[in-house]
């Protein structure tokens, strides 16, 4: 995983790489968020002095993207599907589960800060529901005992 | 008199010339294409409920409210964000849209406080007046869901709240803050349910990019964003639609008022110049006229070292009328004058210069545009035939190419500015010339083309290397030229342009300006379309301020970008009324309309008409009263409505001048600085407080209506009649409408004029007479006020002031957007808050080399004199060049500023001064100095004293 240490003069490269691309803010964001692990807040003002917009923008922009983190994660990352069909397919008892086990919510990180549990809604794996990606990585036709083993795998 | 309401369209006018039909509830309805559903049926008179939807920015769609039915399409479109087609029939009212509305009414009540009885916006609230539209009577989703009820309210703002508890996050506000004020502060943070408005980063908004407009509180339909005036005083129960008396845009304000209590000032749609926009000034900055420090009651003194005695209006204006008789008797005719005020009516200031004129029996009457815009008077009037600029501000909406030269709109006219920076993000390309990297050189979604960073004092060498540009490049407009402008001079021009030492490369070193930078300057204003300049006090507050307007009008002729909408030349007037106290007469050798004295058929027809022979010398300039009177000749001085103890330059000179004069008069609102040295003081009343005219920076006169007595008792209209009767020269006028006639009979450009055509009309731009009844928006159409266009030689003289090793920075002076000139006005507001002391802008580089750092005092020294202030260290500003604005009597930055003045008018050169910079501990001598003496002199004797 990334370092979750920011640098202004890594941010300030980052964002000359991308500025001139048409609709650079996403790309930006994008890139901070590889690089870093999350969008720190001192990057929004340095982002809108490039691209000539505002602080407001940037941060509507920031906020409107549920995958845009605000804080560093853990050191890996769980995605749980949460949409319809892995529903159907029992994903509401697995994600109760998974909070259980980690002993985090919805974009938190476990005491340890070994791994961060985020929603996602579908990863186009609706034939394997209920399905997830750690690390980027897609998993899928979790049950309970699959899923513990997933995460435990990681956090070893 | 009820509340002056205005219609909401819901969507903005469509310019489309073409015009669709169709039905809407069995109404036929005609309206131009492209406009929405929701627009067409308000102007067939049915209002469609809407909530997201208002006039003043783009559809949006997002309410859903104004949902309608169309015969033969499917669904319940919006309709704000569905245009009109030829032959549609709608239906605005079924009962499956009604159903739908309330069940979309029920939501947003199910998170609303339910508090409108003890709301600020009871009476005033769009979402309850929707609730009754839609006949809701239940919420059957209840209340104890999810909500936003304990949303923390900001109060940061000095003038409005906002209360996201009472938001139903319709965006009106962001779209405002974009669209109509251009800014961009505010956002939606987050999506779906938990969607908020945020100002900037989530901050307060007062720490924000917020600039306090109004645009978002004007938008809101509910009492999130609201004025802290109607929590505190309730809704206003009439209104007056009246002019604001700040800066010369001249925008109109709806006073809301309850009683005589002024509950908030709400820009007026019909507006010409502002269509329904303000500013942080207009909108919020009027209490001032309740400020304790207002004086009320009329004062005398023998000498300014004597406390003030406060005595009757008669006792007050018998003292100045026989203390002028007395010192007429002794030292002449001549021994005194008076200044006009810019910041009163047309009709004062018509009237103070009648007062000189007639009664006095001397020319010595002068304006304070002596020190902005006179430059621009006589360089217009040489070159186009005309003493103003030549266009409307709607202009700027057919602009290709905006040239900026020595003005800062943003701060200064910050009302236009947003209409400019509408139009640039529409794609006009911007040029501006200015030794400082005003907002506009790069502000959100805005970025000049070209930024000519000139050195302070080299306008006339830039302007002049860009007309040899156009010669040499063979970018003259020649069919305009040959047809429109006198050949032999354009011949005499085009030849000196051309010559070598007036290339970009031969004044580059002098301007500070790249040559490339100049050629690609003159190119684009040469060649991108139509093109307009925009100017300021930085072109006309030089030594060569009337070479450099004619620089500009030469430009403007040469590209033939003159006498069409979307080009021209416009001086962007500082003060509300600068204009109009030029028109009036108020020079020493014009008559109003600006007609010379020496003019024996003018002076004839004033002579019949107020029945006293008139002098035909013209009388001494505001500069020539304080030199005569340091010598000894002149005496005696009413000032009506102005500061020249803080305003005007060399503040060493003007104090001199002052204090060896018998008999000071000064009419104003607050015990100023001038009135330091006074002997009479008579109280003047606000623009609230009288009838009567302002003409804006585009010549358009707006009324000014009296939304309530003047608190001293007299409008300064009727001061001035007071005291021309003390002096023996009676003057009868029941009403300032009276006045104007009497202006439009004897000034042929304000013919057509009278209070019932401004009233019809709204306002009207001069010239207004027989062949143009309904005024000017557009001058020099078909050919000059002069006949020909005149191209005038513009031989760069580079100031006496130059730097050298005592004096090796270069000073340049502006102002800021919450403040306004003196300050006289905004310094008694809130706007205190975002400018509370003038700082010394200085580049990091000149800053490191003597040690100072950020905040830090500094002493400013010039060879005029001394003044210290904090330092504001930024790159805005070249190396060798500081900045600084004059709002604050404590600072005076005119301490600094020198006697040199523009060669044609006397304009002062406050742009350009030779100073040193140095770290200092504190005020200097001459400031500890200058607030003894403040003080000791405004000192007012208890009644009980002054009975003694």
């Amino acid at each position: 995983m990334p370092s979750p240490s920011w640098s202004k003069e890594r941010a300030e490269a980052i964002i000359e790489a991308h500025r001139r691309r048409e609709g650079a803010a996403l790309p930006i964001l994008h890139a901070l968020q590889e690089a870093f692990g999350y969008v720190p807040e001192d990057t929004v003002p340095l982002i809108a002095e490039a691209l000539n917009l505002t602080r407001a923008e940037v941060h509507g922009i920031v906020t409107f993207y549920h995958d845009f983190r605000h804080a560093p994660p853990g050191r890996h990352v769980l995605k749980l599907c949460r949409a319809e069909a892995c529903q159907s397919m029992g994903g509401d008892a697995l994600a109760e589960a998974a909070q259980a086990r980690l002993q985090a919510g919805w974009g938190e990180t476990t005491g340890d800060g070994s791994l961060t549990l985020e929603p996602v809604y579908c990863l186009g794996l609706c034939a394997c529901a209920p399905a997830a990606m750690l690390d980027g990585k897609p998993v899928g036709r979790l049950d309970a005992k699959r899923l513990a083993a997933l995460v435990d795998g990681a956090r070893r | 008199m009820p509340l002056v309401q205005e219609i909401d369209f819901g969507t903005p006018p469509s310019k489309a010339e073409k015009m669709v039909s169709l039905t809407i509830d069995g109404f036929a309805v005609s309206v131009p294409e492209g406009t929405s559903i929701m627009r067409a049926a308000m102007e067939a008179g049915v209002q469609v409920p809407k909530l997201c939807a208002t006039d003043s920015v783009d559809a949006f769609g997002s309410c859903r409210l104004c949902l309608v039915e169309i015969q033969g399409r499917a669904g319940t479109p919006a309709s704000c964000t569905t245009p009109v087609a030829p032959g549609l029939v709608v239906s605005t009212q079924t009962d499956r849209l009604k159903q739908l509305r309330r069940g979309v009414m029920e939501l947003y009540i199910s998170d609303h406080p339910l508090d409108c009885l003890t709301c600020a916006a009871n009476g005033d609230c769009e979402l309850q007046d929707m609730a009754g539209a839609v006949g809701l009577r239940e919420v059957r989703y209840g209340y104890a869901g999810d909500n936003h009820l304990t949303a923390v309210k900001d109060e940061s703002n000095p003038y409005f709240t906002f209360d996201p508890a009472k938001c139903i996050v319709c965006s009106r506000c962001v779209r405002a803050c974009e669209e109509v004020q251009g800014t961009f502060a505010l956002t939606i943070d987050g999506r779906g349910f938990a969607s908020k408005v945020s100002a900037g980063m989530a901050e307060p908004f007062l720490e924000s990019e917020c600039v306090s407009c109004g645009a978002c509180v004007q938008a809101c339909p509910t009492a999130t964003l609201i004025e802290k005036s109607v929590i505190e005083s309730g809704q206003p129960e009439h209104s007056v639609v009246t002019t604001c008396a700040y800066c010369g845009v001249g925008c109109s304000f709806k006073a809301e008022m309850r009683g005589d209590e002024l509950i908030r000032m709400v820009p007026y749609k019909d507006g010409k110049a502002n269509h329904g926009h303000s500013c942080v000034k207009g909108r919020f900055a009027w209490g001032y006229a309740t400020h304790r420090d207002r004086i009320l009651k009329p004062m005398i003194r023998e000498k300014i070292t004597d406390p003030w005695r406060e005595v009757s209006w008669e006792e007050a204006i018998g003292r100045a009328a026989s203390e002028f008789r007395r010192i007429q008797e002794t030292y002449g005719r001549s021994a005194i004058g008076g200044i006009t005020s810019s910041r009163c009516t047309n009709e004062e200031t018509f009237l103070v210069q009648k007062l000189v004129r007639a009664a006095f029996g001397n020319n010595n009457v002068d304006t304070c545009a002596r020190v902005c815009h006179s430059p621009t008077g006589y360089g217009l009037k040489t070159t186009f035939g005309t003493s103003a600029g030549t266009q409307d501000f709607d202009s700027v909406d057919h602009t290709d190419v905006i040239m900026v030269v020595g003005a800062n709109p943003t701060d200064g006219h910050p009302v236009f500015a947003s209409r400019m920076k509408k139009r640039l993000r529409e794609g006009a390309k911007l040029i501006v010339l200015d030794p400082r990297r005003i907002d506009l050189v790069r502000t959100p979604h805005v970025e000049a083309t070209y930024h000519l960073p000139l050195r302070p004092g080299t306008n006339v060498a830039v302007l002049t290397a860009m007309a040899h540009v156009i010669v040499t490049e063979g970018l003259v407009d020649e069919r305009f030229v040959r047809e429109r402008c006198e050949l032999d001079e354009f011949r005499d021009w085009a030849g000196f342009v051309a010559e070598e030492r007036n290339s970009p490369e031969a004044v580059e070193k002098t301007s500070g300006v790249s040559a490339e930078l100049i050629r690609a300057a003159a190119r684009l204003y040469a060649t991108g379309g139509n093109a307009a300049i925009y100017y300021g006090l930085g072109v006309t507050e030089h030594s060569q301020g009337t070479t450099a307007v004619m620089a500009i009008a030469n430009l403007a002729m040469a590209t033939g970008n003159i006498g069409r909408p979307g080009v021209g030349v416009n001086p962007l007037r500082g003060q509300n009324n600068v204009q109009g106290s030029c028109d009036m007469g108020s020079f020493p050798h014009e008559f109003s309309g600006y007609r010379h004295i020496s003019d024996d058929a003018t002076r004839a027809l004033f002579e019949s008409l107020w029945g006293v022979t008139l002098d035909g010398e013209p009388g001494l300039r505001i500069p020539n009263m304080l030199d005569a009177a340091v010598t000894g000749s002149f005496k005696g001085l009413y000032i009506q409505g102005e500061d020249i103890a803080q305003s005007d330059p060399d503040t060493h000179h003007v104090t001199a001048g002052l204090e060896a004069m018998e008999c000071v008069v000064i009419q104003d609102l607050f015990l100023n600085e001038t009135a330091n040295f006074a002997h009479v003081f008579l109280p003047g009343s606000t623009f609230l407080e009288k009838d009567g005219t302002f003409t804006n920076a585009e010549r358009r006169i707006n009324l000014v209506r009296k939304v309530m007595a003047p608190r001293q008792g007299m409008a300064d209209w009727e001061i001035t009649i007071a005291l021309s009767e003390a002096l023996g020269f009676p003057m009868r006028y029941r009403h300032p409408s009276e006045i104007m006639d009497e202006i439009a009979r004897s000034t042929p450009t304000f013919a057509g004029v009278s209070y019932e055509k401004l009233a019809a009309e709204g306002s009207v731009q001069w010239p207004c007479n027989d062949k143009a009844p309904t005024g000017t928006p557009v001058m020099h159409i078909n050919g000059f006020v002069r006949g020909r266009g005149k191209f005038v030689i513009t031989e760069y003289v580079p100031t006496d002031e130059r730097t050298g090793p005592r004096f090796p920075l270069l000073l340049t002076t502006g102002r800021i957007l919450s403040q306004y000139n003196v300050g006289a006005q905004t310094r008694r507001t809130e706007n205190v808050v975002w400018h509370e002391e003038d700082r010394l802008e200085i580049h990091p580089h000149d800053a490191e080399q003597r040690g100072v750092r950020d905040g830090d005092w500094v002493s400013l020294a010039s060879r005029a004199g001394a003044t210290s202030l904090r330092a504001f260290i930024t790159d805005r500003v070249a190396p060798g060049v500081v900045y600084t604005t004059f709002h604050h009597p404590m600072t005076q930055a005119n301490v600094v500023t020198t006697e040199y003045s523009d060669w044609a008018t006397n304009c002062p050169e406050y742009k350009v001064t030779a100073v040193q910079v140095m770290p200092s501990n504190g005020p200097t001598e001459w400031q500890e100095h200058y607030r003894e003496l403040s003080e000791k002199t405004r000192r007012i004797a208890a009644p009980a004293e002054a009975a003694e």
